[in-house]
């Protein structure tokens, strides 16, 4: 699997992720097991990709390293036009910081920091001055409907008001890349939705790639693509036909 | 993002009072036991410090502290006299006596005897009677504390006898005087007179107080008593810590209250490292969120020093109140010895600040090799 990599082909400029035949071993020896067997994947700015599968697939291992949060076992990772497999472990995390956006399964919002202050950790991570940061995290949160609750602590919030929260967070820094994992997986199906929604109508535009790694079958009608795992393979991808933020039928799980 | 890390610290309520708590305990304790020592230690001098005047300490060459007293001879006084530097020079008598009281009970007594004619060494803090009194026939003055511990629950008499060596003493004052190791009353009287209350000895000559001439360095003066007399003579702070040490090395005394001191230490850092550690396993998927947004090790670094010092900062606080409330309500309520000098404050920063270090030591290494992809994981 860790075979020399041919040479790296020219990567077209309109691409926001370009892999090609990454792998991902954990473990080593008898105990190695391995996520990710060769997988390519191109996403081009301004589409929504889904990817999907069933567990154990690869989904999150491929994310994280497309994230630029996990380094491949071998393989090439082009993101936003960096070579993040040559990166230096301090300028990954740079580009994180200028070019990443996380919505996280789980939201992992700061349970002592209010709606505002949450969503402004990005700019915060940035070194933007506090009050400043957090102006800028609350015309975010009042662009997705939550400019009445800046000052409640994620306790004091719903679900789906703290996943929006979480976008707000993802989104406040403006990122060209933005990664969501199971955003919907601890929301029931009309806030599932409405969060999709969310996502298309905010984050989805022409200089921004928007990845949602998912299970739930309700939302695949919002990707412009869906790219079904397998065993650390892409099984298949395939187009979504329709109209953006027009709802409308689900295409058929992939399968 | 110290503001973040703050934050996060003071919004886990119970966490955060537990790891304060632990700073607090070992504060307290440490600053505590220390300033008893120290008072312990004071009280040891306290009679090197009730003798205002003489800046020079002249005694035998073998005396180890204060009450390490070997007689000297009367020639003595005169062969310091004679030495170039010496302004002035007098006898000084310190010993143990038994007073029998009025009612045939028995009391030791810490005796000193001062200079007939000068009265070098008087206390300054007679309230009642004066020094001056002590010219008449048998008079003495005698402690605040010590007159209590005599004529307990009696109102404060002048004239007052009783009797040392079966001689009769009057009193002729009461003076304020700190107390002493011992803790036995410190009475006051002339040499001459001193002489006679206590037991009778071929030599009695305790130690001779000096004065350098002025423009003369003490020291200097002390270096030429010892060679041309071969006694040992002390500046006034020389024989303070002369006394302090013979008590640090020749007692378990701090050998028991370091042992309580170092036992403070390991528990509060136990209980603040242990409860710092847990704060940080608790949060690690949120320091593994900021850093797959971005923020360094250098940050994440910072944020945990930043929530080690915020709670050293409080929990030295706390502690060094405590005790100083402690010390001020006992001290006030009974006769604890408590002292707490700038040095007990900083040796208790300092051992904060090691309790600190190494509480986030245990959490510093968590949060730093926390992979970042750990927030991908559900």
């Amino acid at each position: 699997m860790s075979s020399p990599q041919p040479a790296a082909e020219p990567v077209a400029a309109d691409l926001a992720v370009h892999v090609r035949g990454v792998t991902k071993e954990f473990g080593r020896g008898s105990a190695a097991t391995w996520a990710l067997r060769g997988v390519d994947l191109d996403v081009p700015s301004g589409e929504l990709l889904m990817l999907v599968g069933p567990s154990g697939c690869g989904k999150t291992t491929l994310v994280s390293i497309i994230a630029g949060t996990l380094a491949p076992t071998a393989g090439e990772v082009v993101v936003l036009g960096d070579n993040l497999v040559a990166m230096s472990n301090g300028r990954k995390v740079r580009f994180r910081r200028e070019n990443v956006g996380f919505v996280f399964q789980s939201y992992n919002l700061l349970p002592a920091l209010t709606a505002a202050e949450n969503a402004a950790v990005p700019l915060l991570i940035a070194g933007w001055k506090r009050r400043r940061a957090v102006e800028a995290a609350a015309d975010v949160l009042a662009e997705l409907g939550m400019g009445d609750r800046l000052a409640h602590l994620p306790s004091e919030l719903s679900g789906g008001q703290q996943q929006r929260v979480a976008i707000a967070r993802a989104l406040v820094h403006q990122p060209r890349l933005l990664v969501c994992d199971e955003p919907t997986s601890a929301l029931d199906a009309e806030n599932g939705r409405l969060t999709l929604e969310l996502i298309q109508r905010v984050a989805v535009q022409p200089g921004r790639a928007v990845i949602v790694v998912t299970h739930d079958a309700r939302i695949y009608s919002f990707a412009d693509r869906i790219a079904t795992m397998e065993d650390g393979r892409i099984d298949s991808v395939e187009s979504v036909p329709h109209h953006r933020g027009a709802g409308g039928d689900l295409p058929r799980p992939p399968a | 993002m110290l503001w973040i890390a703050w934050k996060m610290l003071v919004g886990n309520r119970v966490k955060y009072l537990g790891i304060v708590f632990g700073v607090v305990f070992a504060a307290v304790l440490i600053a505590q036991q220390a300033s008893i020592f120290c008072g312990l230690m004071s009280l040891t001098v306290s009679q090197i410090r009730d003798v205002e005047g003489p800046g020079i300490w002249v005694m035998d060459r073998n005396v180890q502290f204060v009450d390490d007293v070997k007689p000297l001879s009367d020639n003595d006084l005169f062969r310091v006299k004679s030495v170039p530097g010496v302004k002035w020079a007098v006898r000084f008598y310190k010993g143990i006596a038994r007073a029998r009281l009025e009612e045939g009970l028995y009391e030791q007594i810490i005796l000193l005897g001062l200079d007939d004619a000068t009265l070098v060494g008087a206390p300054q803090g007679l309230f009642m009677g004066s020094v001056a009194g002590l010219r008449s026939p048998d008079a003495v003055i005698i402690d605040d504390a010590g007159y209590r511990r005599i004529w307990p629950g009696e109102p404060y008499r002048l004239g007052r006898t009783f009797e040392m060596n079966d001689r009769r003493a009057v009193l002729v004052g009461i003076t304020k005087a700190s107390r002493t190791f011992t803790s036995f009353p410190i009475v006051y009287t002339r040499y001459s007179q001193a002489v006679v209350f206590a037991p009778p000895e071929r030599k009695v000559l305790s130690f001779v107080l000096a004065q350098a001439m002025p423009g003369i360095d003490p020291t200097e003066v002390c270096r030429r008593i010892d060679e041309r007399t071969g006694l040992q003579a002390l500046t006034r702070q020389q024989f303070l810590w002369k006394t302090i040490d013979h008590y640090l090395q020749k007692t378990g005394i701090p050998v028991n209250f370091g042992i309580t001191v170092l036992l403070g230490f390991l528990v509060g850092t136990a209980i603040a490292g242990q409860t710092f550690y847990l704060f940080t396993v608790e949060n690690i998927r949120q320091y593994g969120a900021l850093k797959a947004m971005g923020a360094s090790n250098w940050t994440i670094l910072m944020m945990v020093l930043a929530q080690g010092v915020q709670v050293g900062v409080v929990g030295y606080g706390l502690g060094v109140g405590l005790a100083a409330i402690f010390g001020w309500v006992v001290k006030g309520a009974s006769r604890l010895a408590f002292f707490m000098p700038w040095q007990v404050l900083a040796i208790t920063a300092v051992a904060v600040f090691l309790i600190v270090i190494v509480a986030s030591l245990l959490s510093i290494r968590k949060v730093l090799v926390v992979d970042p992809a750990i927030v991908f994981r559900g």
